[in-house]
Order: structure tokens, then C-alpha cells, then sequence
């Protein structure tokens, strides 16, 4: 498993903070994605009824989800595929890894995929002597760096175009270092000539998947570059590293859900290569993998059924929560610390390595409740980041000011005459302080936000002084 | 044995067993009708409509779209194509009877063409779509000897050839044609949505075309058969 970092967010948020790099490339990146999603949305007026209808599909797969799993396992067998079961992270690795050595595999390419990262695979093939190459740009891009993916569907999102150049200049060395990168097109096109050798030389490709489909046992992947097609159309083997709620029932299922993936993600009508894959290739294919495998992952998600965290197992994976996100587009996804970033992973992380493991993950939130209204599959994360603040707090898992004042407000709260007399004082107080520009500068004890910007200075009167002289 | 011990922690979660009439015959129900759910009113419209649709958005997403009025126009549309941007006059393509009973000899004399899957020299391919989706400008290929799919991804340029009665208003339709033509519960090992050329987004969120599949995607709408 990989080693969470979560616990310390707020010390990964400051330096996040500090880091001009990361702030610059999170200000290019933010006004692009809220706006793309906008007006793909704003173009297709059934975009709600059918964030309804997908929420009810994927519903009603996850209460049937033992039998839909059994009669997708079918059909992949019986299309020629198989389908191996890992409880864990270390099954699910020892199985690709298995896999590759039977293949006699040298060299693995790989599309874009989150459980692989889940798994921590890159790292258990190169102890097996296998090399793992990313294909995604994004992927490929801090895979050189030695770094994880920062943003579920722009793995790179963190780095603007000077770091990638001078990434490619350290690792490229085999071409002439005086060439021009200053142009993206230049960039885009340096990877795709070096990862055009690697598709070929590829013993297997390994793939994500974005939804499995039970009708006719089929893996579906989306995206952009077509990076993932030659990953998997290319060598001898293509292994699917997936996980057991990427189930729906139907392709009618699929093209309901589809429809809401892209435009929610990056704000397009349709990625550019969506693709089925169905077993391995046929009698009479002149291309395509001799063999099919699908790795289904647990990893604790089937405890999560039945609970109050199911709903967050409609998750498409879209990335909207986290582009939308004002903690996010602060702090960047590594101040997370671990596989999923932003606000599903503040829920999921929680729920894979366990709450003591991810402390602090769902405080960092304002819950201004902008993640479940862009949710394409509706899902209520601030509720369910609440349930895990008061698991937290249960097990004693919260800071000791944190309790210490929780508990004084307790005190005072079921004391109405103090609590009238404390919050009268406290909001004169604060009046005097933010004078007449009605704004406070630095506030003790409120440092972490004045240093920042300013508080705003309080209303004219109390909430209660304005209840009681309400209009009856 | 993991699969046991996942099913089992699945129905301890949902509180089933795994054996209710109920919850089988909604599962089997679900699959063997496989309806459709809500289909925006965009895809809906007559052969007209669809195909301006189709073209509309192929263009939005950086495909080129090229209207012919008849077959025989193809093979000089091709070599067109090829002369516009400098490429050879070669092309790689599979054992598609459409394509093979074009009249090459006749008005693209002079044009190599390769057969079968594609290999990393080939600068264009040539397929035939099995159906187009005017929702999104979105070409549907499957897999096999006739177009494999190789030749969606590996040459730099890709020019699709479909035919206009094909265009489909909705993917829905597209399944239902895929289930007449390879059965129920079916599918050939490939299919392939493709709308637009190759791209990427990945550095500073700036779409560049020509990621890793075809930097161009040149569409040829035949209107008649």
C-alpha cells in the first residue's frame, strides 16, 4: 500500500501554499475547467435529469452488485477473457505480476489508471525486473519525475510548461539539447516519438477501465490521446487493473453515464476515443491482444455497500469535485497525501485506509457544498465528509483544541443566558476592532486566516437581537 | 479463494444471499431488455438533420468533413486529400468490401495501397465506419479483418469513409445495429468511438492535436450508395 501523507495536510497545505510553481500552474488551471464544464452543461439540457437517471443506474447496479458481478465474470469467460478476484492491493500486484512473467514481459506499457496507482503497481513490476512506461502524457510526465498524479484526470495539473521542458531536457538526453521546446505542439510531439518505440517493443499493455459492462462482459476506456488503444491493441496481452463498482448492467447504461463523464471532467461533448474492449482478439483479427485478463479490485469497498459511504461508489472518477474545489485549487492534490485528491478523496481515502490514516482529510473542506452541485452522479459529499469528522471525533481521533473548544462551546451553548451574554460581548467586541471599514486585519488567535486576508467584521446586531425584533 | 470471500463480504454488507428469485430476475430482466434510458432531443430528427448535425460537431472537434455525392468520387477524394498535405500516395487499409470495390484502377491509378493491420511506416489509413453518431460527430469502428484497428491509431493521418444512411442519431441506436449484426450479448473485441483526432490537455489545460493516435481525421460522408 502506498504510504499516506494525509496527517499531514495542514503542514503539506502550507508548503503547497508557498510553492509558486504549484500556484501558478493551479491559476492556469482553474478558470479552464469551471468554465469548459459550464457551457458543456449550459448545451445539453437534459444534463440533470440525466445526473438523475445515472445516479438511479448505478443505485440500483450497487444493490444488485454480487449477481451483476457473476454474470459480467461470465461473459468474459465466455468471450475468451478472464477475470481474477483480489480481496487487496498485495493480491491484485501479485497477480499482474504473475501474469507478466508467464507473458515473459520486459517491458509493460500502460494507459492512465487510478487503481494502478491504488495498487502501487509501477513499483511491484520494476521489483520484478518488469519496466513499467506510461503512456498518458500526464502520467508519462511525472512518472519521470518520480512523482504521483496530482489530479485524478490531469495527472501533471501541478506543473507548468518550463518544469515539463526541463524535465524532458534531463531525461531526453539522446536528442540534440539545444532543440526548441518553447512551443506545446514541440513538447507533445517529442513524447509521442519516444512513446511510439515503446508501444511496439510493449510485451503487454496494461489498462484502467472506466466502466465494465455485465451485458457482454466488456471494459470501457475513455480518453483522449489514444495513448490507452495502443497500449492494449499492440502487444501479445492487455490485463484491465479495475475495481468491482465500475459495473453497470447494460451499453445503454453506459452511454447514460457517458454522457455526463466528459462534459463534467473537461468540459467536452465527448472525449475523442472511447473504447469497448471484448476478450481477446478473434479468429480471423489481424490485430488486437491474444489474451484478455481483468483484474477486480476490493480493496475494502465492498464494506462500504449497505453503509453511509455507498453512495460515494458511484463515483465516475470525473474530477469535477476537485475543480471546483476552493481547497483543492488552493492546496493542489499531493497536500492530500495519498491516491485521491480533493473532495472523493477526502470521502474515499478514508473509507480504503481507514479514517486514522487519512486524519484531517475531511476537515479539509469550508463545506461550501460546490462539489455535490457538480457531482455528475449527485453524490452528497459534504454529508458524507461529516460522517467521517464525527467517526473522528467518536474515536478521539480529533486535535485536543479542536476538543477542548468543541467542548467549551458545549458548555456554553446549553447555558442560554451566558451564551447571550458571551456572543453580545463577542460581537461588540469585533465591532470595535473592524471599525469603520468594517473589515479586521489580524485577529488573535485567527492568525492562519488574517495573515491571509482580512475578517470580516460582524452585522449590526446578533442574530438574536435580529430574532427578536423580526416582523411577527 | 478471493472471489468467494468478495461475494461474501458484498451480501454481509447488502444483507442478501445471493440466492433471492427477486433480485435474480430484476438482474436478468435489467440485461435481457437493455432500454434505453433518456435520449436528449438533440439526436432526434430526420436523415438531414442528422447528417448536419453530424458534421457539425465531427468539425467542432477538429475532423475534416468532405461530402460526396456518389462511390465512384472516392478514390480521386482520396488522392485529394493526400495532395492537399503533401503525403505520399499511399494508403494501408483492411479487406472491407466497400473498399475493395471502388474503381481505383480507374481514377487513383497512381495510389499505392497497402492491405491488412497497420505497421509504424504507414502515414494514412483508410476505413470504413461501421455507423456515425450525430449527438457528438462520433465514428463507431469495430474490430476484424475487414477495418482492424490498427489503422485507427498508429498512422498520422486517418481518413473514415461512412456512408450517410449510417449516421445514427444516438449511440443507443448504434448498440441495437451492433446486436442485429453480432447477436445478443455480443460484441466483436474492438469497438472503437472516435471523435476527432488524437489530443491532449495535459500540459497547462492548452488542447494540442496528435497526442498518440492520428494527428488528422479526414471524413468522407458518401450521400448516396
Amino acid at each position: 500500500m502506498i504510504e499516506s501523507t494525509a496527517p499531514a495536510f495542514k503542514e503539506n497545505a502550507r508548503k503547497a501554499l508557498a510553492d509558486t510553481v504549484l500556484q501558478s500552474a493551479l491559476s492556469i488551471a482553474r478558470p479552464r475547467f469551471v468554465d469548459k464544464r459550464r457551457k458543456a452543461k449550459d448545451r445539453l439540457p437534459e444534463f440533470d435529469a440525466l445526473r438523475d437517471q445515472a445516479r438511479d443506474i448505478k443505485n440500483h447496479t450497487l444493490a444488485h452488485i454480487d449477481l451483476y458481478l457473476e454474470a459480467y465474470e461470465a461473459k468474459v469467460k465466455e468471450q475468451g477473457g478472464e477475470v481474477h478476484w483480489a480481496a487487496t492491493p498485495d493480491e491484485a500486484r501479485d497477480i499482474v505480476v504473475g501474469l507478466c512473467r508467464r507473458l515473459q514481459a520486459k517491458t509493460v506499457t500502460k494507459g492512465k489508471s487510478m487503481i494502478s496507482e491504488e495498487i502501487d503497481l509501477n513499483r511491484a513490476l520494476e521489483q520484478a525486473g518488469i519496466t513499467p512506461i506510461e503512456t498518458d502524457l500526464g502520467e508519462y510526465i511525472i512518472q519521470l519525475r518520480g512523482e504521483r498524479p496530482s489530479h485524478i484526470i490531469a495527472p501533471a495539473v501541478h506543473l507548468t510548461k518550463s518544469e515539463i521542458v526541463a524535465d524532458f531536457r534531463r531525461v531526453h538526453t539522446h536528442l540534440p539539447p539545444g532543440r526548441d521546446l518553447s512551443e506545446i505542439s514541440t513538447i507533445v510531439g517529442e513524447a509521442r516519438g519516444i512513446l511510439r518505440e515503446k508501444y511496439v517493443e510493449a510485451d503487454v499493455g496494461i489498462t484502467g477501465a472506466n466502466y465494465l459492462i455485465a451485458e457482454t462482459g466488456t471494459s470501457i476506456i475513455v480518453t483522449n490521446e489514444g495513448n490507452g488503444d495502443l497500449t492494449q491493441i499492440l502487444p501479445k496481452a492487455h490485463i484491465v487493473v479495475t475495481s468491482i463498482e465500475k459495473l453497470v448492467p447494460t451499453l445503454e447504461d453506459a452511454a447514460t453515464i457517458l454522457r455526463l463523464l466528459a462534459r463534467s471532467a473537461t468540459g467536452q461533448e465527448f472525449s475523442a476515443y472511447t473504447t469497448l474492449s471484448t476478450g481477446p482478439r478473434r479468429s480471423g483479427d489481424p490485430d488486437g491482444p491474444g489474451e484478455y485478463h481483468v483484474v477486480l479490485l476490493d480493496n475494502g469497498r465492498s464494506r462500504m455497500l449497505g453503509g453511509e459511504f455507498q453512495d460515494m461508489l458511484r463515483c465516475i472518477r470525473c474530477g469535477a469535485c476537485m475543480n471546483h474545489c476552493p481547497v483543492y485549487m488552493a492546496v493542489g492534490g499531493h497536500a492530500y497525501g495519498w491516491v485521491y485528491p480533493g473532495p472523493m478523496g477526502a470521502v474515499l481515502t478514508p473509507s480504503l485506509i481507514g479514517v486514522e490514516n487519512s486524519a484531517l482529510l475531511p476537515n479539509a473542506s469550508t463545506f461550501c457544498g460546490r462539489c455535490e452541485e457538480v457531482c455528475p452522479m449527485r453524490i452528497p459529499l459534504p454529508k458524507m465528509m461529516r460522517h467521517w469528522r464525527e467517526r473522528e471525533f467518536a474515536r478521539h481521533l480529533s486535535p485536543p483544541a479542536q476538543r477542548s473548544g468543541l467542548a467549551l462551546w458545549a458548555y456554553v451553548a446549553r447555558r442560554p443566558r451566558l451564551y447571550a451574554f458571551a456572543s453580545w460581548l463577542g460581537h461588540r467586541i469585533l465591532r470595535t476592532m473592524a471599525g469603520r471599514k468594517g473589515r479586521i486585519a489580524a485577529l488573535p488567535l485567527a492568525g492562519a486566516w488574517t495573515r491571509h486576508r482580512d475578517f470580516p467584521g460582524p452585522q449590526k446586531m446578533t442574530f438574536r437581537e435580529q430574532w427578536k425584533r423580526r416582523p411577527r | 479463494m478471493s472471489r468467494e470471500a468478495i461475494l461474501n463480504s458484498i451480501r454481509r454488507s447488502l444483507a442478501v444471499t445471493g440466492a433471492e428469485d427477486s433480485r435474480r430476475q430484476a438482474v436478468a430482466e435489467r440485461i435481457g431488455a437493455h432500454r434505453p434510458n433518456l435520449i436528449p432531443e438533440r439526436a432526434k430528427g430526420d436523415g438531414v438533420h442528422r447528417l448536419t448535425l453530424f458534421a457539425e460537431m465531427a468539425e467542432e472537434v477538429s475532423a475534416t468533413v468532405q461530402r460526396v455525392k456518389k462511390l465512384d468520387e472516392l478514390p480521386s477524394a482520396i488522392q485529394g486529400f493526400l495532395r492537399a498535405h503533401n503525403l505520399p500516395q499511399a494508403i494501408r487499409h483492411g479487406a472491407d468490401p466497400l473498399i475493395e470495390a471502388l474503381p481505383w484502377q480507374q481514377h487513383a491509378p497512381n495510389l499505392e495501397r497497402r492491405r491488412g493491420r497497420a505497421v509504424p511506416a504507414d502515414e494514412t489509413s483508410l476505413s470504413h465506419a461501421f455507423a456515425g453518431v450525430a449527438e457528438t460527430g462520433t465514428l463507431i469502428l469495430h474490430s476484424g479483418p475487414d477495418n482492424p484497428t490498427t489503422l485507427n491509431f498508429l498512422p498520422d493521418n486517418h481518413i473514415v469513409i461512412l456512408a450517410a444512411p449510417d449516421i445514427a442519431g444516438t449511440y443507443e441506436e448504434v448498440w441495437e445495429r451492433l446486436r442485429r449484426k453480432f447477436g445478443e450479448r455480443n460484441l466483436p473485441r474492438t469497438v472503437n468511438m472516435i471523435t476527432g483526432p488524437s489530443r491532449t490537455g495535459d500540459v497547462e489545460q492548452t488542447i494540442e492535436l496528435g497526442a498518440h493516435g492520428p494527428r488528422r481525421l479526414h471524413i468522407l460522408i458518401v450521400e448516396q450508395l
